[in-house]
């Protein structure tokens, strides 16, 4: 019996490392091609919404490359940081019986929400973001100070670290619902026409923003961890935690600056997705999902394969409207993560282990 | 050491205290009110026992990682409520199945008890599937590869019971489901009757669940959660035990829905929320200390106890700040206990006992001071 077993378990090696890897780039290209020949406005929504992801899931794959855990706190940091960028922009807070404005904000700036071009936001709101990135990187930095610091100093498991992120994830969401409560905000209200792009293609020059931003962000991470000598270490600790303090790296300088960059991506993600989106505190755990999917199905440790995983989908989710109800957006990111899990579990660029 | 020990019945019996206290205080020093109060809060807490139990033969046992406890919980209750109802009529109530009538047969009123152990299995076998099926692709990998995809299994659920309208009701709850027995009892008390036998039920859970635990396969399943390579090098197949532990807690779970389901009298979506349906549940056995059944129990009471000590206090005068914001600062204070138990005392308000099986318990009486500090086998799986 074990030996069948372990015939199959070869075989499933053999499958893992010649056909599912090439497969599951075949079938991304068919994916992308089928969508941007038929679906192509939902294609280009799809890789808007992947754009955004990927600042997420970049982040949570950096977070686990470093630290060995998933962050399940993610997707609900992600709406902090929204949040965050909406009260600085407007002193809005939950009152009493209705919302409470603290009188300051950067929309006082002058001229600070003079729409730029066919935007629907001036400069208060590219401050703002800015300005949420530094807090959103400070939180994480704090929350690894008073949580995980001492968790990795006592050895715990990462499930430990896992429960710990879910109880942080909660006690977020929790947080912003005692401070903004649960009605949905945006950042500006109006109608915002949209525009006419080749191809059919209907966008609002918003979402247009959202990708430039998205593709300048990825750009900015890549430099970062290709071209510095701070990515170099990063990358070499998520490769090999022990060889690279042997080669005299600086863990906690690594650690700290992962939080810095996951921190900063995590409210410029939330912020661009509350652009687009109504921002309510539930949003955050229903991230999670698509964030997961798309690290794992990159390769979790992997910045470039968290990149890919998140546009392969955002654009699944957002084609999957036009065949089944859109209600199973979230179930669509669940279908690819049981398929990677099954056929690959490392994912496209993850090693082999 | 002697005030570490207290903080268990301090906190037990503080919860205690607030939780008759408050409503008797409320209804004006009611007696039969507070009496009908705390068996609802009872009922409920064993319940939720249920759940923390299974949770806790998952995690705390087997180290298998359930995030998704919403999942197991969702089938669980549907599948009960559509054994025990009555098929579907009219228009606008729409779902499947419906065989209370089927199980009625004329015979020592069959009616009143054969719908609802049906039901019960039903749902438990349903559940196992579900977390069988699940087990294939996740349980080889990382345990957050599990905790991720039981999160995914959860949602898709509650996505399949809100879309797919004609199948369990949409997001109309399935309403009137039977009680087990209500038909020899007042409407009024037969919520006392329920209590009982949710008291039974958990009871038979708990004495199978230590008998388990403490025989040989028990053993493998408590080897697994401290060293899986040790546990594979001593022959054991890691993958078969792994999923037996996930699947037994998964049929536990999906009976637990059927108890929840007959207590309550209606199932809807909005019940099966992440925070509700899974996330208590990890408090819960948090707080009591996983790797204990008791703990387990200690764990629902306590947690469920705040929850229920946070509902009353919103009927005093509060301040209109706290007034809107109350559910939100349980919710904080839940999630900051989980936090603040992992980092302070991880091994809970139970700790894991140290011992191996009941053979040796027998045969070789340790003293029970001689037990290993507690970090040893704390809640964290250090």
């Amino acid at each position: 019996m074990s030996t069948y077993a372990d015939r199959l378990r070869g075989n499933i090696r053999v499958f893992n490392e010649f056909v599912a890897g090439p497969g599951l780039w075949v079938l991304i290209t068919l994916l992308f091609t089928y969508a941007a020949l038929f679906e192509t406005q939902l294609f280009v929504i799809g890789l808007i919404v992947g754009s955004v992801l990927a600042l997420g899931s970049i982040g949570l794959t950096l977070i686990y490359g470093v630290m060995r855990f998933g962050n399940f706190a993610h997707g609900d940091l992600m709406m902090m940081g929204a949040y965050v960028t909406f009260f600085l922009l407007n002193g809005t807070i939950l009152g009493q019986r209705r919302d409470a404005n603290i009188g300051v904000g950067l929309n006082d700036l002058p001229a600070g929400t003079e729409r730029l071009g066919d935007l629907t936001f001036g400069y208060s709101f590219l401050i703002g973001v800015a300005l949420s990135a530094v807090v959103l990187a400070i939180v994480c930095l704090g929350l690894d100070r008073l949580v995980y610091r001492p968790l990795r100093q006592r050895g715990s498991s990462i499930v430990t670290f896992a429960i710990a992120s879910l109880g942080i994830a909660f006690s977020v969401r929790a947080l912003l619902l005692i401070i903004w409560g649960p009605d949905p905000r945006t950042y500006v209200s109006g109608i915002h026409k949209a525009q006419h792009y080749p191809f059919d293609v209907v966008l609002k020059t918003d979402q247009v923003f959202i990708m430039v931003v998205a593709v300048v962000m990825t750009a900015l991470v890549y430099l970062l961890l290709f071209r510095t000598k701070l990515g170099k270490a990063m990358r070499a600790y998520s490769d090999n935690p022990d060889l690279a303090l042997v080669s005299g790296i600086n863990t906690d300088r690594v650690i700290f600056w992962t939080w810095v960059i996951g921190g900063s991506l995590m409210a410029i993600a939330g912020s661009l997705l509350a652009l687009q989106a109504n921002l309510k505190p539930e949003l955050g755990f229903q991230l999670l999902l698509p964030l997961f999917a798309g690290a794992i199905l990159g390769g979790l440790g992997k910045p470039q394969g968290a990149l890919i995983g998140a546009l392969v989908v955002g654009v699944a989710q957002e084609v999957s409207v036009a065949y089944i109800s859109a209600g199973y957006k979230p179930a669509v990111s669940f279908m690819i993560l049981i398929l990677i899990l099954l056929i690959r579990p490392r994912g496209l660029f993850g090693d082999a282990n | 050491m002697r005030a570490e020990r207290m903080i268990t019945p301090i906190v037990l019996f503080v919860v205690a205290f607030l939780v008759t206290a408050i409503p008797f205080e409320r209804s004006g020093g009611n007696f039969a009110g507070t009496a009908s109060f705390l068996t609802t809060f009872l009922t409920t807490v064993g319940i939720y026992a249920i759940f923390t139990l299974a949770l806790n033969i998952q995690w705390g046992y087997t180290g298998v990682f359930n995030f998704g406890v919403a999942a197991f919980f969702l089938v669980g209750a549907y599948t009960a409520a559509i054994v025990t109802k009555d098929p579907a009529s009219g228009e606008f109530v729409q779902y499947v199945g419906g065989f209370g009538e089927f199980l009625s047969p004329d015979f020592l009123d069959a009616g009143e008890w054969l719908p609802f152990i049906v039901g019960v299995g039903a749902a438990g076998m349903a559940s196992g599937i579900l977390a069988l099926l699940l087990s294939v692709p996740t349980l080889r990998l990382r345990e957050d590869y599990l905790a991720i995809a039981t999160i995914g299994v959860a949602e898709l659920m509650r996505r399949i019971v809100i879309e797919e309208k004609s199948l369990v009701g949409g997001t109309n709850a399935m309403v009137g489901i039977p009680g087990p027995l209500d038909g020899y009892f007042d409407p009024g008390d037969w919520k006392y009757a329920f209590l009982v036998m949710v008291i039974v039920f958990l009871g038979l859970l708990l004495f199978a669940v230590e008998r388990g635990i403490r025989s040989p396969w028990g053993r493998v399943l408590r080897a697994l959660k401290e060293d899986e390579t040790v546990t594979a090098a001593s022959g054991k197949d890691v993958f078969a035990f792994r999923m037996q532990g996930f699947v037994l807690g998964a049929i536990i779970m999906g009976m637990g829905g059927a108890v929840f389901g007959y207590g309550r009298g209606s199932v809807g979506p909005e019940t099966f929320d992440h925070f509700f349906a899974t996330f208590l549940f990890w408090a819960m056995l948090i707080v009591g200390g996983s790797g204990n059944n008791w703990g387990a129990i200690v764990g629902a009471f306590v947690v469920w106890g705040v929850w229920t000590i946070s509902l009353q206090l919103n009927g005093y005068d509060l301040p209109g700040v706290l007034q809107v914001r109350i559910f939100f600062i349980r919710d904080l204070l839940i999630g900051m206990t989980i936090v603040l138990f992992l980092l302070l005392r991880p091994q809970g308000l139970v700790p894991e006992q140290r011992r191996v099986s009941s053979w040796l318990d027998r045969r070789v009486r340790t003293p029970s001071d001689a037990r290993p500090p507690p970090e040893a086998g704390a809640a964290g799986g250090e």
